[in-house]
């Protein structure tokens, strides 16, 4: 039996992390995030897991990653400057390959900006904002019901995969309020376990090496110094660098295919709408409004590892129109991909384009 | 010596320089180690970065070698998520004092149940020796060229203004001292600070005119204050010279603690 309830964006995260049996929470209070924490600080106890406010969100995302090495899911949730200073140790949990979710509620930058307006302008720094090479996996909510079930999924895919996963949500999906169904029970995908015998950072065929937590007598060494197989520091050997930023990025790229998760309406059509997040609503309504086998919608609920290949199943696409909460972060990727020209219609401020205003730029563009 | 079985063999030569402090510090540690008879798979090692912080790779338990400044912040979520674990962290001046301050004074105030190892030489030795938050007024560094104009931090001051259950501070020369105290530190439910006053001969000695391994230690014992002397010097109205730094037991209490094992 599923249980059906009216709640907020933030709110279902919460419940998404704790229903993926998330036992350790590390935050800082931010708005417009603040709410996952304090959710997650009266629920925590309950369960016999750990709810800590750091000093500041380096620190929060410090005892994340130490908590994750102890074997629990651990998460933290913060907005755009809370985000910004994460970015060091985001690159230590992707270089030492901890898996752990961070949720970016998501407010109008650069610096202090808007606190209580929405924006989608991390989508870039998600993938890029830590120094060196590296790949991600990044989720986009466009519902209340998706700050559950992507919140799920990020434990899953951070375990799967041995990566810090995003939920890159925003302040519209997080403070909106909507009903949800909440299932008794989510499929969890447990990490692999290091086998006796095996280096603890091998990747092995897919890039993924198994997981000994501390306290199972391994004696693993864990350091943000380039490493070798036994993750000892190896930082003067060129081939050992390569070889290690290699399989971290190729890991999670060449498993796209299996990572990818969105949705197609009317492939046949030679005008597509790409969206991310609460955009994808606004082209649901004028999709609605105005029924049209002319129009396309590729919607993401992956937007790291990008899934290029979902952009060639609009096979007549002249024109890709791109409505984002920002000056067209994604535009830029999806163009990478593409021939078609990729129009960004960007939309800053922290309200959501109209149904009106895309329907304008549908008519200047097809 | 059971000492030999907790180093990481296949991890040597280590990489710190002919003369330095450091090993004594992990040496002095693992002797508290053996007296407390903990088991190695039940035991975890954390730093940042410098130094001391090399200092987990070369032990053979669960070690966690994170970034700059962030090893007590690391700690408290390795510890709080399993309060079973022995957490031990190895910091140095600048990891604990600059760009970690802030974790350092608020795992203090937490009390969180671990033991953070201090090895201060008073310089920033792996850049190459560079002014540090605890570099001396007047010494000499690359960045500090004309003698250091800044007031220095005293660490265990500040550990026990902040809440640290144990805070204790001996030199590299005093080794019994030491491995007593980090001992009675693991002992101690709560935050446990014990700074190492420790020589650098190769990037502070070499600017300070204590450039023999033996002068730079000479200066740590000569400058050393034992903590009960420095009381009865004030209690007869003496001067305690500015230069001298105390050490001994500090401060031994029993505030609400956090992360204890049950």
């Amino acid at each position: 039996m599923s249980r059906v309830e009216f709640m907020q964006g933030n709110t279902a995260c919460a419940e998404g992390a704790l229903a993926a049996g998330c036992r350790f929470f590390g935050g800082y209070p931010i708005t417009p995030s603040t709410e996952i924490a304090e959710h997650m600080a009266r629920a925590l106890p309950k369960r016999g897991g750990v709810f800590i406010s750091m000093e500041d969100e380096l620190g929060s995302i410090a005892a994340v990653i130490g908590a994750a090495w102890t074997g629990v899911r651990a998460m933290t949730a913060t907005s755009g400057p809370g985000f910004s200073l994460m970015m060091e140790n985001i690159g230590f949990a992707v270089m030492t390959e901890t898996p752990c979710v961070i949720v970016n509620i998501q407010r109008g930058g650069p610096s202090t900006g808007q606190p209580t307006r929405a924006a989608q302008g991390d989508m870039l720094q998600c993938r890029f904002g830590s120094h060196g090479d590296y790949s991600t996996i990044a989720l986009s909510p466009a519902s209340v019901q998706e700050m559950f079930d992507l919140t799920v999924k990020a434990f899953n895919l951070a375990d799967r995969y041995r990566v810090p996963a995003f939920v890159m949500a925003d302040e519209i999906v997080g403070h909106m309020r909507e009903r949800v169904t909440i299932p008794d029970a989510v499929e969890i995908v447990p990490r692999r376990k290091l086998e006796p015998g095996q280096l603890p950072f091998d990747g092995g065929e897919d890039g993924i090496p198994g997981f000994a937590q501390f306290g199972s007598g391994y004696a693993v060494h864990v350091t943000g110094l380039t490493h070798d197989e036994r993750g000892y520091p190896d930082t003067m050997d060129a081939e050992a660098h390569d070889r290690l930023v290699r399989r971290l990025i190729g890991k999670i790229e060449s498993a796209r295919f299996d990572i990818a998760d969105y949705e197609v309406e009317n492939p046949d059509a030679e005008t597509v709408f790409v969206t991310y997040g609460p955009p994808s609503r606004t082209v649901l309504q004028l999709l609605h409004d105005m029924p049209d086998e002319g129009i396309g919608h590729l919607r993401l609920r992956v937007v790291w590892p990008f899934p290029e290949f979902a952009l060639s199943v609009f096979a007549n696409a002249k024109v890709f129109l791109m409505p984002e909460l920002n000056m067209g972060q994604m535009a830029r990727e999806v163009q990478r991909h593409v021939d078609q020209p990729v129009i960004p219609i960007p939309k800053l401020g922290g309200d959501l384009h109209t149904p009106a205003e895309l329907k304008q730029a549908l008519e200047a563009y097809r | 010596m059971t000492a030999e079985e907790w180093y990481r063999a296949d991890r040597l030569p280590h990489i710190y320089c002919a003369g330095c402090g450091n090993g004594t510090v992990i040496n002095c540690t693992l002797a508290a180690v053996e007296e407390l008879g903990w088991r190695r798979e039940e035991t975890v090692f954390i730093s940042g970065i410098g130094c001391s912080s090399r200092a987990p790779g070369y032990i053979l338990t669960d070690s966690l070698h994170t970034t700059h400044g962030r090893a007590l912040a690391f700690a408290t979520g390795v510890k709080l998520a399993n309060p079973g674990l022995n957490v031990v962290v190895f910091t140095g001046d600048g990891d604990l004092a600059a760009i970690g301050g802030n974790h350092f004074i608020h795992a203090c105030r937490r009390n969180v149940d671990m033991t953070v190892v201090c090895m201060n030489n008073m310089i920033y030795g792996m850049t190459g020796g560079q002014g540090s938050p605890t570099t001396p007024p007047g010494a000499f560094s690359t960045t500090t060229p004309y003698g250091s104009g800044e007031p220095a931090f005293d660490l265990a001051e500040l550990a026990i203004a902040a809440g640290a259950n144990y805070v204790a501070r001996w030199t590299s020369y005093h080794v019994k001292e030491l491995v007593k105290a980090i001992a009675a530190g693991m002992r101690t439910p709560g935050l446990s600070f014990v700074e190492v006053m420790t020589q650098c001969p190769t990037n502070y000695g070499r600017h300070n005119r204590l450039r023999r391994v033996s002068d730079m230690i000479e200066y740590l014992r000569t400058h050393a204050l034992l903590v009960q002397k420095k009381e009865r010097l004030v209690q007869e109205g003496k001067t305690v010279p500015d230069e001298m730094f105390t050490v001994g037991e500090l401060v031994r209490r029993n505030r609400p603690a956090m992360g204890v094992r049950r």
